[in-house]
């Protein structure tokens, strides 16, 4: 398989995640720029963390509007593999390719820490390598990672069991406490009603090796890479955009 | 040479900051009497912040070579050879005054500036630290300043994809009305295609790049950093400069970008004095010329003059010379990224800086008096009255506490010593996949990629020993740098240090400078370590009252083997625990007496450099041979604290210890004495022996104080706590001082 690296003028994860790709998974990665349309046979997506055009306005607010997102929009709607990474989930919500939002944390710092989170599904082509409420360690960096939706929004979610990942803490108790940001329901990532969007607020990428941060957040791309070496993982659905 | 404006007179010159002298030496220098932008571009290039005419003879006698020296002093920042072809760039930085003024954009712009220091040499940054001093949290403006600080480095440092790894903070009522704000940076380049701001090549493109000028930071430079604070300060304002960090990271990435080519001669950073500086630097450094056309120099306000044009130190700007014929490419990659790219002039051979505004010159200066005619200083220098007063301490007068636990909680929670999370848990400390030991161990620890090595950063100065003695303060920040690398598993390499002081037109502040820069000197010489960049900062006084001397140490170590990397916490039950070094009878300037008495008094403590030397090897020596799990330098409270912090700034529950090493001193200095020269270890049972070994060759005094066990910390029958008592005490005291 291959993989695509979104770079945004702002994005900093972007060179993390294919040192993570290319370097400690071995796969075949490209680099994408976000004034080409072109995503160059890539079989997954991933829009990676950091401040995409400064983030001056709303985290991913312009993002949305690069000429890359235009054929991203349109891979995702045909069932291609998006992986939002923090910046890129933020992203990944403002192009209405994943429901909700993500606003200043409720203690309105930035937050750098080590957190838990649980695997909450692991039917999704990025968790299907994770154990059913497997608990990892993983990073979080981020000012605006408090995920909020409406009460019907966050309804749905659960009925289809979009919620991916939540906030615990070590024993895998979704308390309050384990919550970094205020996200409601201790959401830290979720899918599309099709399942082949991917995003989520804490940091992979950057638990891959166990000199650098640990090696919990591997399971995301072998999942991908399982999902996609097995054929076809995703399916094309008629549900609204927006779910 | 002349211009048609007219020229000024002396009283102008008196409000750009000159004296009398210092105009009537221009003139002399020039052979004419300057216009008014001329004396603007004289008043920041003879500054003391950009010319060191007070501290450049003092500074002399500093050592700067050693065998891994690439670039020493003098350039944008200093480079010293790792091997396997690469070289660390870094370098650390003042952004004090600034700071105080307006703390977020002071602190953010402290960030970006050396940020492009290092950048500009062709190094990747990897690291971001810095060291901050506050004053007391009684003082009503504190709060203000540290959440503004820290958020500023945070606002700026968290979205240029740096990592903000380490650094140190202090609080002391001394910095009540002059804080400091040190930021360093760290880069990794290869080690032949190290960028320099010299220029070269008559007729070649002088290139702007970055964000446009405005009318940000002008005199920031002259009138900010180089006078003291009074009750105007807060009309400074306007000499702040703002930043934008989203501009930089496009920077970072267009310049790294284009020296992969070979389209560049030399480059520099806009900082001080910006346009001006940045352009008479590398045309004096290449002893050449330097046309510049203001007209085509990208603007945000089309009515800004030749003087604040040349003046502003509006960030995220950086001045190129390229090679002829290679403007195309030059701007093609800057077109990549978004940003502006103009050629404003070119390099001449006349050894003249010419500026032309409208078609007209509005200033012709020959460049060496401009880069190199500042007067140079030999201030006098004379100890303070107090200093005799303020050495003497009567141990024999002061009782013992009533209780060492209390006591050694009670020093847990103070901001000097408590856990520093609340500030680094607002830096992404991880971006750059780079960090192996961040924020919270003795010093941060960075994987080089694509080879089997990292670096150690720690910054350091314990400015209470350099009030109290200056000499052996600043030995101590050396040695203490080192202590915390070697503790961290490096081997030190490199110095950079940044000069916090007074009024050197005061001769008790010249004399502590003098005295520091001499224990630096001597430390540095002892240690085999260069130091090969850095940066004075005078003048920090309000009303007259001047800080403490602080020299700021940032110590880079190496790693030949990323595995050797160590932490200070415990491991696990069992280990055994080592005390390295030997305890004296000192309280002197200890933050004991500080918290319990309210005293800044006596000598700091006794300091032997080769002694230190073994201990350091005995250490580093174990470590690379695997029998080491922990190692914490003893600094601020002494082993009783070294102890607690071993036991609880573990990413993992506390841990607790049985001591049962006795006092053969009194207690209170056995307990929380800086004696210096020490670091705990804890290691494996099987290794002690080999340990012991290892300290008998080096004559190092070793003594097995303990064992990791349970969950209290018991020190002989002085002390025994709960660890959970002592990490809370220590890990939320610094989060609580900020919401009262």
């Amino acid at each position: 398989m291959r993989w695509g690296v979104i770079t945004f003028p702002g994005s900093l994860d972007n060179a993390d995640t294919v040192h993570a790709l290319a370097q400690v998974l071995g796969d075949p990665t490209v680099s994408l720029w976000h004034k080409d349309r072109n995503l160059h046979g890539v079989d997954c997506v991933v829009l990676p963390g950091g401040f995409s055009y400064g983030d001056y306005l709303r985290a991913g607010a312009l993002a949305r509007f690069a000429p890359v997102m235009e054929s991203v929009v349109e891979f995702a709607r045909a069932g291609g593999l998006v992986f939002g990474i923090c910046n890129g989930f933020q992203v990944l919500c403002e192009s209405g390719l994943l429901p909700g939002a993500l606003i200043r944390n409720r203690s309105l710092s930035f937050i750098c820490a080590s957190i838990h989170c649980r695997v909450e599904e692991t039917d999704t082509p990025f968790t299907r390598s994770y154990g059913q409420a497997e608990v990892l360690a993983l990073p979080v960096k981020h000012g605006e990672g408090c995920y909020v939706a409406d009460a019907d929004t966050l309804l749905a979610l659960e009925d289809n069991r979009q919620v991916i990942l939540r906030y615990v803490d070590a024993a895998g108790r979704a308390t309050e406490a384990a919550n970094p940001n205020g996200s409601l329901r201790n959401i830290a990532g979720i899918v599309n009603a099709s399942r082949n969007v991917f995003g989520l607020m804490p940091h992979p990428e950057h638990a891959c090796e166990p000199l650098c941060g640990g090696a919990d957040g591997l399971g995301f791309f072998r999942s991908v890479r399982a999902s996609l070496s097995d054929g076809a993982p995703t399916r094309t659905t008629s549900v609204p955009p927006g779910l | 040479m002349t211009t048609t404006l007219p020229p000024v007179s002396e009283a102008q010159a008196l409000d750009h900051g000159l004296t009398a002298a210092e105009f009537r030496r221009f003139c002399d220098a020039i052979g004419r009497v300057p216009n008014l932008v001329e004396l603007g571009v004289c008043s920041v290039m003879w500054s003391e912040h950009c010319s060191y005419k007070s501290s450049r003879a003092v500074l002399r006698g500093l050592p700067t070579t050693g065998p891994r020296v690439l670039q020493g002093p003098g350039e944008n920042a200093g480079a010293l050879a790792i091997g396997d072809g690469l070289a660390v760039v870094f370098k650390i930085e003042s952004h004090n005054h600034p700071s105080y003024v307006e703390p977020y954009q002071g602190a953010a712009t402290g960030v970006g500036g050396i940020l492009r220091d290092v950048f500009t040499m062709n190094a990747r940054p990897i690291a971001n630290l810095n060291s901050l001093r506050f004053g007391s949290f009684d003082h009503p403006r504190t709060r203000y300043l540290v959440s503004g600080v820290v958020s500023g480095i945070g606002g700026y440092g968290n979205c240029v994809g740096v990592p903000t790894v380490g650094g140190e903070i202090y609080f002391d009522a001394a910095y009540n009305e002059n804080i400091l704000v040190n930021a360093f940076t760290i880069g990794v380049a290869r080690a032949d295609r190290i960028f320099r701001a010299s220029a070269a090549g008559v007729g070649n493109p002088v290139i702007y790049v970055g964000s446009k000028t405005g009318r940000d930071g002008i005199h920031g430079a002259s009138l900010l950093a180089s006078a003291e604070f009074d009750d105007t300060t807060e009309q400074k304002r306007p000499t702040v400069q703002v930043g934008d960090p989203f501009t930089e990271k496009l920077l970072i990435e267009a310049c790294l970008e284009l020296m992969e080519q070979d389209a560049v001669v030399a480059i520099q950073d806009m900082g001080a004095a910006g346009l001006t500086s940045s352009s008479v630097e590398m045309a004096a450094r290449g002893g050449l010329g330097i046309t510049i056309d203001l007209d085509r120099v990208p603007k945000r306000e089309a009515t800004l003059s030749p003087y604040e044009i040349l003046l502003s130190e509006s960030q995220e700007r950086m001045l190129i010379v390229a090679r002829a014929g290679a403007e195309d490419s030059v701007l093609a990659v800057f077109a990549k990224w978004d940003l502006d790219a103009v050629v404003i002039g070119r390099v001449t051979d006349d050894g003249f800086w010419r500026v032309s505004a409208g078609g007209q010159d509005v200033a012709c200066l020959p460049l060496e008096p401009l880069a190199h005619g500042a007067p140079v200083y030999e201030r006098p220098a004379a100890p303070p009255p107090t200093l005799d007063e303020m050495q003497r301490l009567d141990l024999g007068q002061l009782p013992q506490p009533g209780d060492y636990g209390q006591t050694l909680l009670r020093l847990l929670a103070v901001p000097n010593i408590a856990s520093k999370r609340w500030v680094y848990r607002q830096y992404d400390s991880l971006v750059g996949s780079n960090t192996v030991v961040g924020p919270g161990s003795d010093a941060a620890v960075l994987r080089i990629k694509g080879t089997n090595k990292a670096v150690a950063v720690s910054v350091d100065c314990n400015s209470r020993y350099c009030l109290l003695d200056p000499y052996v303060g600043a030995m101590t920040a050396v040695v203490e740098g080192a202590r915390n690398v070697v503790c961290s598993g490096a081997e030190p390499i490199g110095v950079s240090d940044c000069l916090n002081f007074g009024n050197p037109e005061k001769p008790e502040i010249m004399w502590q400078f003098r005295e520091a820069v001499r224990g630096l000197g001597d430390a540095c010489t002892a240690l085999g370590v260069p130091i090969v960049s850095g940066n004075v900062s005078f003048y920090n006084e309000t009303d007259g009252r001047a800080i403490p001397p602080t020299p700021t140490v940032a110590m880079v170590g190496l790693l030949a083997d990323v595995a050797h990397h160590t932490t200070q916490w415990f491991k696990g039950d069992g280990d055994v625990v080592v005390l390295l070094g030997r305890t004296r009878e000192e309280l002197g300037g200890s933050e004991y007496l500080a918290v319990t008495r309210d005293l800044v008094r006596g000598t700091p403590p006794w300091i032997d450099l080769s002694v230190e030397m073994q201990v350091q090897q005995v250490c580093l020596a174990a470590i690379r041979e695997g029998l080491v799990r922990s190692a914490h330098d003893l600094s601020e409270g002494g082993l009783a604290v070294a102890l607690a912090e071993a036991c609880i700034s573990g990413p993992g529950d506390p841990l607790g210890a049985e001591i049962e090493m006795e006092a053969d001193i009194r207690p209170d200095a056995w307990l929380f004495g800086e004696s210096q020269s020490r670091i705990l270890l804890s290691l494996r049972k099987k290794h002690v022996n080999r340990l012991r070994e290892l300290a008998r060759a080096a004559d190092v005094p070793c003594t097995v104080v303990g064992e990791v066990r349970g969950r209290r910390l018991r020190i002989g029958n002085l002390i025994d706590v709960s660890a959970v008592d002592l990490r809370t005490a220590w890990a939320d005291a610094l989060a609580a001082r900020m919401d009262e």
